[in-house]
């Protein structure tokens, strides 16, 4: 109690203050998700033939998003820790089940019919599998020994094969970088790293050949050369770059798409929205959006800088880490340097669910950092 | 709620963690850079590129649909065609008035509501910038007609399209299917490459079980477009490969035979060809003209189809259930003499009735005074129920089940059309677990004259005919030719030839003794025709009720089935025939099969037995 007392006397909060406070809301990071929520808008008015139905519904979902994540923040980070291994073990329980009587949509199984709707538990596993990872590593001392690395490792890869095997390849990396993350700041040797960075080459034609499905096999090759298959899958890549490129530096302008307009542009207001969004807002555009992207990242690596538990730092910074490796494996998909994985652009792509998890992911983040305790020394 | 320490060295730890911060926001700004030069690359160096592609000449592709295969029948008949016809086709997205548009095009073209409403009903599940066809196969009025109006009508143009026509309409209806527009949810399922173009899908039949062959590899062309999307060249072509043909084993002479043959009658003929299991005839009738469902049925038309107590659109011969009445007999008297419960000249005697004991209830023989004293061939000749109930006691309804099954009772034939039927062999396992309840030595009984719960499709029935002419060597029905299927299976289900000639000479007198139920049909031939009648019941019988089938209303009156192949000696063609509500086996369904198999044997030269030639002889 008078360490709180203590603490009041440095620094004297006023009203505004204090009411943030007891709403748990780290201030910068709102407001930046708040921008490109409002700008994802925008943007999927002009994707999406300018059906202002459309974006009820999309404003609809983030409002919900929101209130989650709100929700969330108030939650201390020591309740995450303490159902860290709970909320995994029935994520896995759930993507078991999802193997066992799934709903099969578009030839993949990721959902579970619940009758009034459909869940997709491989979401979850996206916030679940860090918080597990955090929760084993953060009780023992950093770096993590060989044993600890491998039944980590073990820990990432069940969830992972599970959901690849959906197939969803892109949930799947997201799900094996959020854990892979937790290690590599709970201070993963270099030398290991490298180690596993060679050993992943070696085992690179193995997933060639017998892990990845026909059309995972087909995007790839698809990517370093697009024009062999204009018709299936390089037709979103050639039609994304010359979305992309006729957009030049300046951009053709605000409902200006062309591309979208015409129905040249498949996706446009999902996977493939960035382009509509680089067509319309050119180089510029494109550089001040990677730039809010970064301030966000940067904030929630800040927020995990400051944070006062292992299993809050570890948790905080891979969340952060995430998020990037979903701004890059969209972008990159887009821009046709990475294969075409059903990864959306976070916060701005038209749908519900990547949506809910970010925003949930955003909310510990905030609690982590709204949650401090006073700790002397 | 204080945190727990562990022995660690926490201000280690932190310096550790900032450096793994530091490190991870440093590759993220790699990598970001990363894309911002692809980003720079695409936008700068190459947006003159990107900017003529996108602007001012557009890049379409457009893709090439391949021309379905073309379905044959064994003689090269063809079943299923492409024909170019000039449809009119609108595209919502381009008309601005579009009920306005259609009145127009109404009072111009005398289009009937039917079509209008046909076109609302593609509407909804189309794209509204893809055009939906008004009016298909346009007569060259109608041609002439727009023609000259077509100034005034934008977004409305007629184009020359590949059309799916069925020459011989409901006659192979069954077989063949048809192709449909491809609806949303089958959209979902397909390829997108594949079918990026393509309008129509096999629904049903071959056209469905074969889709992927008959529909070919989708082609492409790049063509250069101006602002308005107007073509202006074509810059690279990649022809389409067109579908498969696919030659089936039907006959269509011998299928229109047997259509005809069953004449007023609805049923199913399937014939089989016992060397290869190629499918000779598949007949279910009524059918349906198949045509209409191609460009859209029209939905009075539809509810004909569906609404008609005839069922024309139930594939009779595939997923028709009916008991196999006495056509079971000749196989339950191979599994009478395999189980060796009798021998080939062993007699019960049948008094008209049986009892079991301690029972009041008279499981009844069709001949109410009785057969007398027979063996299992006069059993199986003169169709005597009293005999084939006691051997099913003797049997007991397990074996039965297992010696049935061999011969594919109860279980799908594995003919590569979609939808059959496995129908029902019924054991004390099934009963149990679908009814909760015990099987009653009773129902052994009538199982052993093929009522009960026992059903069989037609081609089910044909098959274990075949199988039976074939010495057990099991027959595998299929449709389309050059399979690999034709050399067949081995397996063999092991029956003793002497009981296999006990049996065969049994239906051999069912066609050519004087007391067999199909004696009519046996004449006129140099050849033996083997053959079984059998009469499955509609509606029960009570106790002392005699069945009198005049005052039977139609449809109640007993389905008439027939068995049978030929030549006895050396089987070439197997025939399944049931007639719904035809009465009696031996009179109604027994002539149908002898017209198949007359015209098979009459014009198929008689293969010779192969005999050894002696060395020495030139």
């Amino acid at each position: 109690m008078n360490i709180e007392t203590r603490r009041e006397q440095f620094h004297a909060p006023n009203v505004v203050e204090r009411l943030l406070s007891k709403l748990h809301i780290d201030i910068p990071l709102f407001l930046c998700l708040l921008i490109i929520s409002l700008l994802s808008f925008v943007i999927l008015y002009s994707a999406g033939s300018q059906d202002i139905d459309l974006i009820i519904r999309q404003a609809l979902r983030v409002g919900l998003a929101f209130l989650l994540m709100v929700v969330l923040a108030h939650i201390d980070p020591y309740q995450f820790k303490h159902f860290s291994a709970v909320l995994f073990g029935i994520g896995i329980i759930l993507l078991i089940a999802v193997f066992l009587m799934g709903y099969t949509g578009k030839g993949a199984t990721r959902w579970l019919d619940l009758g009034f709707f459909r869940f997709q538990p491989s979401e979850m596993l996206k916030i679940t599998t860090p918080m597990m990872i955090a929760w084993y590593l953060a009780d023992h001392a950093l770096p993590p020994r060989p044993m600890q690395l491998l039944i980590a490792g073990v820990l990432i890869i069940i969830p992972t094969l599970l959901i690849a095997k959906q197939p969803d390849l892109g949930t799947a990396i997201l799900v094996a970088s959020s854990g892979a993350a937790v290690l590599f700041f709970a201070g993963l040797s270099w030398r290991f790293l490298l180690a596993i960075f060679a050993s992943l080459s070696a085992f690179t034609p193995i997933l060639w050949n017998y892990l990845l499905h026909d059309y995972q096999r087909a995007r790839i090759i698809t990517l370093l050369n697009p024009e062999a298959d204009p018709l299936g899958n390089g037709y979103h890549i050639i039609q994304s770059k010359i979305a992309i490129g006729s957009g030049g530096v300046y951009g053709k302008g605000w409902l200006g798409s062309k591309q979208s307009e015409l129905e040249f542009l498949p996706e446009s207001s999902t996977d493939f929205i960035f382009a509509v969004f680089a067509e319309e807002f050119g180089l510029f555009g494109c550089l001040g959006l990677l730039t809010l992207y970064l301030l966000v990242i940067g904030r929630c690596l800040y927020i995990a800088s400051q944070a006062q538990d292992t299993y809050s730092r570890l948790l905080a910074s891979s969340l952060a880490f995430t998020f990037f490796v979903y701004v890059f494996v969209n972008i990159g998909m887009v821009i046709g340097i990475l294969p075409v994985v059903g990864v959306p652009l976070p916060m701005i792509s038209y749908g519900g669910t990547s949506i809910v998890t970010l925003l949930a992911g955003f909310g510990i983040l905030m609690s982590i950092q709204t949650h401090k305790k006073f700790i002397p020394g | 709620m204080s945190r727990k320490f562990t022995i660690k060295d926490n201000s280690e730890e932190s310096r550790l963690f900032l450096g793994r911060i530091l490190a991870a926001f440093a590759l993220i700004l790699v990598l970001t850079a990363g894309l911002i030069v692809r980003l720079m690359y695409l936008q700068i160096v190459g947006h003159q590129h990107y900017s003529t592609l996108a602007k001012e000449n557009s890049i379409k592709i457009e893709p090439t649909v391949p021309s379905r295969g073309i379905i044959y029948d064994k003689h090269g008949k063809i079943l299923a065609e492409n024909t170019l016809t000039y449809s009119l086709e609108l595209i919502p997205e381009q008309i601005n008035d579009l009920d306005g548009t259609l009145v127009r095009l109404k009072n111009l073209l005398n289009i009937s509501d039917e079509k209008i409403e046909l076109f609302e009903k593609l509407r909804k599940r189309q794209k509204k910038f893809t055009g939906i066809p008004l009016l298909t196969n346009m007569s060259q009025e109608e041609l002439a007609k727009f023609a000259v109006a077509r100034p005034f009508f934008h977004g409305v143009d007629f184009h020359l399209r590949q059309i799916r026509r069925y020459p011989y309409g409901d006659l192979a209806a069954h077989v063949v299917g048809y192709v449909g527009r491809i609806n949303e949810d089958e959209m979902k399922e397909l390829p997108i490459a594949e079918y990026r173009g393509s309008t129509f899908i096999g629904k049903l039949g071959i056209e469905s079980a074969y889709e992927k062959e008959l529909h070919g590899i989708t082609g492409y062309s790049e063509i250069e477009t101006n602002v308005q999307g107007r073509p202006l060249k074509t810059l690279k072509e990649v022809n389409p490969i067109a579908g498969t043909n696919l030659h089936l084993t039907l006959d269509m002479d011998l299928q229109e035979t047997a259509y005809n043959a069953l004449d007023k009658f609805n049923g199913a003929v399937v014939a089989i060809e016992i060397k290869t299991g190629a499918v000779l005839v598949f007949v279910s009738r009524p059918g349906f003209d198949p045509n209409p469902f191609v460009v859209g049925i029209s939905n009075p038309a539809y509810q004909a189809l569906q609404s008609s107590p005839d069922q024309p659109l139930y594939n009779r011969a595939l997923r028709g259930l009916y008991p196999p009445g006495s056509t079971i007999k000749p196989f339950m008297a191979m599994a009478g003499l395999d189980y060796n419960v009798v021998s080939a000249q062993q007699q019960l005697f049948c008094p008209g009735y049986y009892q079991l004991p301690n029972s009041q209830h008279r499981y009844r023989d069709w001949k109410k005074t009785g057969h007398g004293s027979v063996n299992v061939s006069e059993a199986v000749t003169q169709s005597c129920d009293v005999y084939f109930y006691r051997l099913a006691g003797m049997l007991g309804i397990d074996h039965i089940h297992t010696f049935l099954q061999k011969f594919g009772f109860g279980e799908k034939t594995g003919i590569d059309l979609v939808g059959e039927k496995a129908g029902l062999l019924p054991s004390k396992e099934w009963k149990m677990s679908k009814k909760n309840q015990i099987w009653f030595p009773g129902e052994t009984l009538i199982t052993g004259i093929g009522q009960g719960y026992h059903q069989v499709t037609p081609l089910q029935l044909a098959k274990a005919t075949a199988t039976l002419a074939n010495k057990g060597k099991i027959v595998k029905p299929h449709l389309v030719a050059n399979r690999g299927s034709e050399n067949a299976s081995q397996e063999i289900i092991p029956l003793k030839p002497a009981n296999i000639s006990t049996v065969i000479n049994a239906m051999v007198n069912v066609v050519h003794s004087n007391r067999g139920t199909a004696r009519s049909i046996g004449t006129d031939i140099d050849y033996q025709i083997a053959g079984k009648t059998g009469t499955a019941q509609v509606a029960g019988i009570k106790q002392n009720a005699t069945y009198n089938e005049r005052q039977t209303e139609a449809k109640l009156r007993d389905h008439a089935l027939f068995i049978s192949f030929a030549p006895a000696d050396n089987p070439q063609i197997a025939v399944a025939v049931i007639a719904e509500n035809g009465g009696h086996g031996g009179s109604v369904a027994a002539p149908i099969a002898a017209k198949v198999i007359k015209q098979y044997l009459g014009n198929q030269p008689l293969p010779q037995p192969i005999k050894p030639i002696p060395a020495n002889e030139h």
